[in-house]
């Protein structure tokens, strides 16, 4: 058999004629970074400004050039990646910004000796002034606060969680739209929008009537917070019940399981992992909250590991207090210091969360492979 | 371990949509009965009034009789649940629970009901379901692997091993084969074949050869238009439905003149 195969010339391919090169957009990029700085020198140089410029610059020499050589569409797809792409940073700048900050001032404070083991009890201003004066270490810790805010919001989600998950399964599996489920879901959508204070007072006035004047401890505050909790926990699990295909639950309805086993049994474990990490990512939605904690678990600066009794710390409260009412009036360094260390402490803490959300939703996530 | 089910004068509905008009039936046990007919002229929405799964559709509902050896499915005080688990179903697409392994699949309708069984039990009901249903020999080294990993048809074998495992008198296949490959469907018919020894078996298809391979009687149902109710035109054995039918829209459909 003889080949009738003619070598082919090697040459540039007529399908990719009229397209820019691959470098070009590092090139237009160094480019638009070099005239960018050059601008900004005449006018006075700043970092902000320089990223700005240059990204400008970027933007409209790549798409000139782009309709020059590949014509309109591409040019306008080029636009469109670069607003896109710049949307993006934009959006990634308060982030970045925000962790920045709290890295470079909360690292100090939470180097300080038995930051995270101690609480604040005892520390007075004269502890500061004599840090401040004669650079001894910063005295006191977020101990208090860590317990606080892990004690409260773990017994707001134990509030928050069978309420959550109960009303999402009888939307989903029992309220047929009916008119209770289509009151539910308004209430539902009505409670989100509440602002957190308000949610602090309700538990505060509540706890007034209930159990008397005054009352503050932490499971007030873990009442104020579930309510917050409770429609972000029927929102995300409902969506998660909804996607469980009903085929499932036909087949269980077809082997003759009762419709409540058939839910326990089949559809929850479906949905478990979105449930799992919607109910974290609401766990971390209230961690970080302040207001209703102030009005309804008050401040301590002592250890306090009864929820149901006495004021008690958090994160939050304490990052509040420490900024607003220094230790030590005259030297308001070290409360700062403290401060950072704890919001530092307090993001770690939701990130963690987030973390452990995907862990959830991976070990829970339902299993393929052969 | 099987069942016969006459139906007297049963109307569906779906609120006040008169989905199927008054059919009549008589289906043998031990035997396999096909249900044929265009689409939407209500066989699945039919098949599904054998084990009481049409109500689970909100606003669904019946009337008339269906009596599994003379005992009305839908007398008062029949619960839905002791229907099902009497008369078992494989559905259109292979459903295998996501979350289960193959043997906890087998296992679901023993497993999900509560009902204490032990290992060796266990076991044995596992092989005897999973042979029945002609998957042992291909998934026996990897039974704790999830059922989701397995091919179509070997899924939806998995199904009807599922449903045989809870023992049921009667097995409703609504077109098991009809997201199958060839071979897998020749497997599915097989099974079919083997299953009527000792169950009464019905299956809705939209492809008549596979009813005229695996049945011994067929009916055929039918819409005279879009929002009319779908009727039972004609019953029979599958030999007389296939090449003696009495009416004429029977023959023009398994002739292939319209549908």
């Amino acid at each position: 058999m003889t080949s009738t195969l003619t070598p082919v010339r090697s040459k540039r391919s007529a399908l990719t004629k009229g397209q820019l090169p691959k470098y070009a957009p590092y090139a237009v990029l160094a480019a638009a970074l070099i005239v960018g700085a050059a601008i900004l020198a005449l006018i006075g140089f700043n970092a902000f400004g320089w990223g700005l410029v240059s990204a400008l610059l970027f933007a409209i020499g790549l798409v000139s050039w782009s309709a020059m050589v590949e014509g309109s569409r591409r040019a306008k797809d080029k636009l469109a990646t670069c607003l896109v792409v710049g949307s993006f940073l934009v959006a990634l700048l308060p982030l970045v910004s925000v962790i920045w900050t709290v890295l470079v001032n909360g690292i100090p404070g939470l180097m300080d000796p038995g930051f995270l083991t101690t609480s604040m009890n005892g520390v007075t201003g004269a502890f500061d002034n004599k840090a401040v004066e004669s650079g001894g270490p910063v005295m006191g810790g977020i101990y208090h606060a860590i317990l606080g805010t892990v004690q409260i919001t773990l017994l707001a989600t134990v509030i928050s969680v069978p309420v959550g998950l109960l009303t999402a399964i009888y939307l989903v599996e029992y309220g047929h739209d009916g008119r209770l489920a289509k009151a539910i879901t308004f209430f539902v959508d009505v409670m989100t929008g509440i602002p957190s204070i308000v949610a602090g007072l309700f538990a505060a006035a509540f706890f007034f009537v209930v159990v008397g004047p005054g009352t503050k401890t932490g499971a007030v505050a873990a009442v104020a917070l579930s309510v917050l909790m409770i429609p972000v926990v029927v929102r995300s699990s409902e969506e998660m019940l909804k996607i469980v295909p009903n085929e499932l639950r036909e087949a269980a309805y077809a082997l003759g399981v009762r419709k409540w086993r058939t839910i326990l049994k089949v559809v929850i474990p479906t949905a478990i992992s979105g449930i799992a990490s919607g109910v974290t990512l609401a766990i971390a939605r209230v961690i970080g909250e302040t207001a209703p904690i102030l009005v309804t678990a008050g401040f301590a600066t002592s250890i306090n590991s009864n929820v149901f009794g006495g004021w008690m710390a958090s994160l939050p409260t304490f990052i509040y207090t420490q900024i607003l009412n220094p230790t030590s009036p005259s030297n308001p360094d070290p409360s700062s210091q403290r401060a950072w260390g704890a919001a530092l402490v307090l993001i770690i803490l939701v990130m963690v969360l987030n973390l452990v959300a995907r862990l959830i939703a991976r070990i829970f996530a339902p299993k393929t492979g052969r | 371990m099987s069942k016969r089910i006459d139906v007297k004068d049963l109307n569906v509905y779906y609120g006040d949509f008169l989905a199927v008009e008054d059919v009549s039936i008589n289906i043998e046990a031990k035997s396999v009965t096909a249900f044929i007919g265009p689409s939407g002229c209500g066989k699945s929405t039919f098949l599904r009034t054998l084990n009481r799964m049409h109500e689970v559709i909100p606003g669904a509902r019946v009337e008339g009789e269906v009596l599994l050896d003379g005992d009305n499915l839908y007398g008062p005080g029949v619960d839905p649940v002791t229907v099902r688990s009497q008369i078992g179903m494989v559905f259109q697409r292979p459903n295998p629970f996501p979350t289960m392994s193959i043997r906890d699949n087998v296992l679901a309708g023993v497993k999900l009901n509560n009902k204490k069984i032990s290992k060796g039990e266990a076991d044995v009901l596992v092989e005897r379901s999973l042979k029945g249903a002609n998957l042992w020999n291909e998934v026996k080294d990897r039974l704790e692997k999830p059922g989701s990993g397995l091919s179509g048809g070997q899924q939806q074998r998995l199904c009807i091993a599922r449903a045989i495992a809870v023992e049921p008198q009667v097995i409703l296949m609504d077109e098991p084969c009809s997201a199958l490959d060839p071979i897998s469907t020749l497997a599915i018919e097989d099974l079919i074949n083997e299953l009527k020894d000792q169950y009464t078996v019905v299956i809705v298809t939209h492809n008549m050869q596979q009813a005229a391979r695996v049945s011994d009687k067929t009916a055929f149902f039918n819409i005279a238009g879009t929002g009319k109710p779908g009727k039972l035109i004609e019953y029979g054995d599958t030999h007389t439905i296939f090449s003696n039918p009495v009416q004429k829209a029977t023959e023009d459909y398994v002739s292939g003149r319209f549908g």
